[in-house]
């Protein structure tokens, strides 16, 4: 039996790797197909670099994605609090409800929605180009903000209210209770939410294709890439994303294993 | 005590605005789209011309059937013996789990295109043993491969999470009931892990019926999404947009009755769990 959940956990890995290790391959290759090996190269990252549309693009993408990250994660982090204090049950309800509209959405109707609201807009202030950098800030930090409330909500919950109210007897102002009190108690699940919003929107295509008008994130290069002949150019790119991703994670992982360890200190 | 939650109750304001703004007021605009012509009279024609994507519909719901069924199949037996091993083991296969999941869907999309081509990997090594080659580009086949490629992580993730809660102490009191491996699975794991089997479903199923990446990358054009019609109905001009919409509107409702048939099966208050 354990060899066996092993093996199948194994297998599992390999699906999930093989195309991911294909590509890295292959984008070494020496010539311009993805199937057939020519030999060694790194002149497709070399191109890469050269490529000045596909750093605008990295720019791009880290722009929007830091600044949509951090607007969300101050909006949903207010709201988290806001929303938990509702006394009404139907009015809690009702603001939960609307959170999850994003989520629960397919993206391309959430994009498409978006889009007509920022055409029809458009048309109405008589703009000649409706959509391009700040759409594409509004939309992300849209389907950001419903991460962060629900990363935060649960901390809240665990929260002891009688923590601020403590605060406040002791004389602090109600923002002054509000980041000696609550804010550390709360930091895990704001700091999830901010991780959270940040990679959704590096990762963003869908939604993005139909705001961005002629602005460029790096899934929108990637998607035109993909509409010509494949070459390995595209698996560069991605090995480069991958290989990314990959530290981020390991990063992200060995700071929270270290609070943890902290925390169990105390 | 009504003084201080009012100031806190304030807080939300800037996201309440935000989301009546840049939530209801977009799925406003893609309804009156939807209910109107070009000229913006009222009309039902666009909804009533949608028999013309019957066939589309068919196969985007078809389609997400069946990749979510084998999503589920292979899934599910992975996060059952993920909770079997040592802790620290959990966490790292758990962050393997999830790195594909943070790139690209368009790039893991991409890449079956080296395997699966008719002189890719697949190919050339059958080519190498003698044997016949098979065509798998542009096949259903393949469409349905992505799917499941693409998503598998999120079915794997919250099904994990909910079984790695189960107490321990609630298996060994079915054991000392005289329970085996079989009935143990029966009667404890699979009923405390059906939210997160309801969410991973739900997780799996949205992005498959309305994709528009997958189907043309691996299906060759062949089988029209309602993705690709949606996406394609856009991109055609202005003049299709209220076309475009009513589609759209029609998969936002296909969807949501999803989600309502799937929340009756799960009694959690429509937490997700991530």
């Amino acid at each position: 039996m354990k060899a066996l959940s092993k093996i199948y956990i194994g297998l599992i890995i390999f699906f999930l790797y093989a195309p991911v290790l294909v590509m890295i391959f292959f984008s070494f290759n020496a010539g311009e197909s993805v199937w057939v090996f020519d030999g060694f190269s790194l002149d497709w990252y070399a191109g890469l670099i050269f490529n000045s549309e596909m750093l605008e693009a990295l720019k791009n993408t880290l722009i929007v994605a830091l600044l949509s990250s951090v607007i969300s994660t101050i909006l949903g982090t207010a709201a988290a609090v806001g929303i938990s204090s509702f006394r009404k049950k139907i009015s809690k309800r009702l603001a939960m409800t609307v959170t999850n509209i994003p989520m629960m959405n397919a993206d391309i109707v959430t994009g498409i929605s978006l889009m007509l609201l920022f055409v029809f807009f458009g048309k109405l202030l008589g703009l000649s180009e409706s959509l391009g950098f700040i759409t594409v800030l509004i939309a992300h930090i849209t389907f950001n903000i419903p991460y962060v409330i629900l990363s935060v909500i649960p901390k809240l919950k665990q929260t002891d209210a009688n923590l601020r109210e403590a605060a406040l007897d002791l004389g602090c102002t109600p923002i002054k209770a509000f980041f000696k009190a609550v804010v550390p108690s709360i930091s895990t699940g704001i700091f999830t939410g901010f991780i959270m919003a940040f990679t959704l929107s590096l990762d963003d295509f869908v939604i993005s294709y139909f705001t961005c008008g002629h602005f460029q994130t790096l899934p929108i290069v990637i998607y035109n890439m993909t509409k010509k002949t494949v070459t390995p150019d595209v698996y560069a790119l991605s090995t480069i994303v991958f290989i990314s991703v990959f530290i981020l994670l390991i990063l992200y992982n060995t700071v929270q294993n270290g609070s943890e360890k902290r925390r169990s200190k105390h | 005590m009504n003084k201080k939650t009012f100031g806190s109750r304030l807080v939300s304001a800037p996201y309440l605005v935000w989301a009546a703004i840049f939530v209801i007021v977009p799925l406003v605009i893609m309804i009156y789209f939807a209910l109107t012509n070009d000229a913006g009279n009222f009309t039902l024609s666009n909804i009533s011309g949608i028999g013309k994507y019957k066939k589309a519909f068919l196969y985007s719901i078809v389609y997400a059937i069946i990749s979510t069924v084998i999503t589920l199949i292979l899934a599910y037996p992975m996060a059952y013996f993920m909770t079997k091993i040592k802790i620290s083991a959990q966490r790292m296969i758990l962050l393997i789990v999830m790195v594909p999941m943070w790139m690209n869907f368009l790039i893991r999309t991409y890449s079956w295109i080296t395997i699966l081509a008719n002189k890719g990997i697949i190919n050339s090594f059958l080519e190498k043993l003698g044997l016949p080659t098979v065509h798998l580009i542009n096949t259903p086949g393949a469409v349905i491969l992505g799917m499941v490629y693409d998503f598998i992580p999120y079915m794997i993730l919250p099904i994990y999470s909910v079984m790695s809660k189960i107490d321990n102490s609630l298996l060994e009191a079915a054991s000392d009931l005289g329970s085996n491996g079989f009935s143990k699975l029966k009667s404890v794991i699979l009923p405390l892990s059906l939210p997160g089997v309801v969410s991973g479903i739900t997780m799996v199923f949205v992005p498959s019926v309305s994709t528009f990446y997958i189907s043309q990358k691996l299906g060759g054009n062949k089988t029209l999404l309602i993705g690709d019609a949606i996406e394609y109905l856009f991109n055609a001009g202005p003049e299709y947009y209220n076309v475009a919409s009513s589609l759209s509107l029609v998969l936002m409702i296909l969807i949501l009755l999803c989600l309502a048939v799937m929340n009756k099966f799960s009694n959690d208050e429509g937490d997700i769990i991530v």
